[in-house]
């Protein structure tokens, strides 16, 4: 039996909105006590918890890993290490790659691939249309059986209100989400940032918010209609937010994410081209973000995910029109989290953490996301007092594209425990015989 | 004198820097009203001009103010599909900073192609129409014109009329105007108003009789046919009747309005010929001026450090 007891850490339970003091204990991999004043024997690995925040292992709903097709980007191998470095310890893989993952073969791949590189966790999301063109239902069935958690067409909005109803339909049936990219591409057609005074002044086409919230009504209708579990990713306007929260209030099976650029940025990030600020959903106004924010605050947006989006440096070192919508998050966001939303009042310090674990794991039905007895031991640990510089050269991501490059952030996920292995990342955590298992970019 | 590397729109420029090129273009208009239009100024320096998207009037008048100041110029005509991709500017600019250039004019379909384009060049370079955003030199030339034939810009009331959600040229003019202090006007149909003018301090409106009466300036902007295929406007005969711009309509403007346009025309479409080729329109001076306009702009960005100061 290989016994490893977290020491002297503050856990956060995001399920009964508790910190307190206490030990771990996990043993082949699982979670076997969480009280005060734990013994593991002489030869359990210790690891010093003190002054740490232990946590449930982060997941992050919405990643971009890239593979297969576009390994110049990211891989696998490196988003899901990053991941780690970032404190998640488990993501969603988005199915927009080359191939789209709209078969099982592809789910079945993604699964090896992250099985081989033995980092975080990955859950693959399938592809709700073939080739997320819009036109067929994806084998939505097959891909559950492989191990599919959720269905979308991320990056693009089923404009086909009775193909999305179908696909809603049988989604329901197979007892899994559909998360929407809600954006109508007639709308926003040719669009590169927000509309509005910036564009104007830049002289860039804009994406009316407009584009954005008549796709969440939309697809909130349909959900009513249907009964299946919608998700809306990246809601980035005070509208969506409003009809979010209304469709909430009257029982739609509705949830939200909202990502760490959209509750931190404004479109005044893009001024003076900068293409690290070109994303979709693009940033907004000040107006839109207060109101991600108190959706955040209410409850309207149950999960902070990221929309990690890598890109090649030569892609994003263009002119703006040419360049790629996208921002990398997966090693910014425990810092942005602390900086924008706990330490400012937003949130809870067990409620920011729901919305990176239990929240998510309970909209993807899979028994994670809590620090319990018996659980899986996947954990994260962080250091809420630590600074740290966000230094590109330092990501393990390959991808760079960030606009918070040289941003000062308190709040570093200092190492994760996934499945009762020990990964250190900031070389800062005292552990006695148990060594950091770091595995493969 | 500009003490900055480049020209990249009048956003960036103060009162004072537009006033210095204005000045700086009086003395151009005289080395042009010479018999041999020539001068030894930028005499060994190399300018290239680097058009991405078509354009006679721009690109030769750049040619011409290069000429007049002996500088050496050499226009490249890319193709658009190449400007697609990013890398095609990105090795370009290297490019051109390789091979020693001092300047390039830069026309490219992306709004912040200059500033893109600038980051990456050692060289001057000038915006000759970047996207929807700015076109300083042709908002120069206007502001020039303007000054010439009203005697001052402060308080001058000047009314777009257009296309003004698709044109840089009117996003420049604001800029340069709102510095020196005219008053602000733009009129068009409400789909090719963009967002958020008002607070530039502009006032918008969609009738050109409520648009024009006390208007000094009718400038006129061009609509391109296009529009109408992207189910901006019914037809381009709703689009005359509404906000071309003919005799009846420019009774509304002051009795001593100018009328303006950067050119080319559709007559008939925004303007109407009688109004064209009337006496009111001052847009042939538009493009003499354009030259010394264009030629006060490389001579304060190219011209040597040890140049003497012939010009002030």
């Amino acid at each position: 039996m290989t016994r490893l007891i977290i020491k002297g850490g503050t856990v956060v339970d995001p399920v009964k909105a508790l910190v307190y003091q206490a030990d771990i204990l996990i043993e082949n991999g699982r979670i076997a006590a969480v009280g005060a004043g734990l013994s593991a024997g002489k030869k359990a690995g210790v690891i010093d918890a003190s002054g740490l925040l232990v946590t449930p292992g982060l997941i992050d709903i919405h990643v971009h890993l890239r593979e297969p097709g576009f390994e110049y980007k990211e891989t696998i191998a490196s988003g899901t290490r990053a991941a780690i470095r970032g404190g998640f310890t488990a993501v969603c893989a988005m199915p927009n790659t080359r191939p789209v993952c709209d078969n099982a073969a592809v789910v079945e791949f993604v699964l090896k691939k992250a099985e081989e590189a033995g980092n975080a966790r990955v859950y693959p999301i399938g592809a709700l249309t073939k080739k997320s063109a819009g036109k067929e239902l994806a084998g939505l069935g097959e891909m559950k059986a492989a191990g599919a958690v959720a269905f979308s067409d991320d990056g693009h909005w089923v404009t086909d209100a009775n193909l999305m109803r179908r696909a809603m339909e049988y989604a329901a049936m197979l007892g899994v989400p559909v998360i929407s990219h809600c954006e109508d591409p007639a709308l926003s057609a040719g669009g590169v940032m927000n509309e509005g005074i910036t564009s104007t002044v830049l002289g860039l086409r804009g994406m009316p918010a407009a584009a954005e919230e008549t796709a969440v009504a939309r697809d909130i209708i349909l959900a009513e209609l249907t009964g299946c579990h919608l998700h809306i990713a990246h809601v980035s306007t005070a509208g969506s937010v409003r009809l979010i929260r209304e469709a909430k209030n009257r029982g739609i099976r509705v949830t939200a994410e909202a990502a760490p650029h959209h509750f931190t940025l404004t479109e005044d990030a893009v001024k003076g081209y900068d293409t690290n600020a070109k994303v979709n959903p693009p940033l907004r106004t000040a107006t839109d973000l207060a109101a991600v924010i108190e959706g955040l605050a209410d409850g309207t947006i149950d999960v902070i995910a990221t929309d990690h989006a890598p890109h090649a440096a030569e892609e994003k070192e263009s002119e703006f029109d040419a360049a790629p919508f996208g921002i990398v998050g997966l090693e910014t966001a425990v810092g942005l989290v602390f900086g924008e939303l706990i330490n400012k009042g937003v949130l809870s310090l067990p409620d920011a953490i729901a919305k990176m674990t239990v929240n998510p794991a309970r909209i993807l039905n899979i028994d994670a996301g809590r620090i319990e007895e018996g659980m899986v031991a996947d954990i994260t640990l962080i250091d809420q007092e630590r600074k740290e510089t966000v230094q590109t050269e330092n990501f393990v991501s390959k991808g760079r594209n960030t606009p918070f490059q040289g941003w000062d952030l308190t709040g570093v996920p200092v190492g994760v425990v996934i499945g009762g292995r020990w990964i250190e990342t900031r070389g800062c955590v005292k552990a006695a015989k148990v060594k950091s298992q770091t595995r493969k970019v | 004198m500009l003490e900055r590397k480049d020209l990249l729109g009048l956003e960036d420029l103060t009162a004072g820097e537009i006033k210095a090129v204005l000045d700086t273009t009086d003395a151009m208009r005289e080395v042009m009203g010479r018999e041999i239009k020539k001068v030894p100024t930028l005499r060994g320096r190399v300018v290239v001009n680097l058009f991405y998207e078509p354009s006679t009037r721009t690109r030769v008048s750049f040619e011409l103010a290069a000429k007049y100041l002996s500088a050496e110029i050499t226009s490249v005509s890319a193709e658009s599909s190449s400007a697609v991709k990013g890398e095609g500017l990105l090795d370009t600019a290297r490019t051109i900073a390789s091979l020693g250039a001092d300047a390039v004019v830069l026309r490219h379909p992306s709004a912040g192609a200059a500033a893109f384009l600038s980051r990456h060049t050692r060289a001057a370079v000038i915006n000759a129409g970047d996207g929807m955003h700015e076109h300083p030199t042709q908002a120069l030339l206007d502001l020039y014109t303007i000054r010439e034939h009203k005697g001052r810009i402060d308080g001058t009331a000047v009314c777009f009329v257009g296309d003004i959600q698709h044109s840089r040229v009117a996003r420049s003019n604001i800029w340069g105007l709102k510095k020196l202090g005219a008053k602000l006007r733009v009129c068009g149909p409400a789909t090719l108003l963009p967002p958020g003018l008002e607070k530039l301090g502009v006032e918008v409106f969609t009738r050109l009789e409520e648009a024009l009466p006390g208007a000094d300036v009718v400038y006129v902007l061009r609509l391109q046919r296009e529009r109408f295929a992207q189910g901006l406007l019914p037809s381009i005969e709703e689009y005359a009747r509404f906000y071309g711009i003919n005799q009846e309509k420019l009774a509304l403007a002051n009795p001593d309005a100018i009328v303006m346009h950067p050119g080319p025309l559709n007559r008939g479409v925004e303007i109407a010929a009688e109004v064209a080729d009337g006496p009111r329109a001052v847009i042939t001076e538009q493009v003499t001026n354009g030259v010394a306009v264009r030629m006060a702009c490389l001579y304060l960005l190219v011209r040597r450090e040890s140049d003497d100061k012939t010009y002030h």
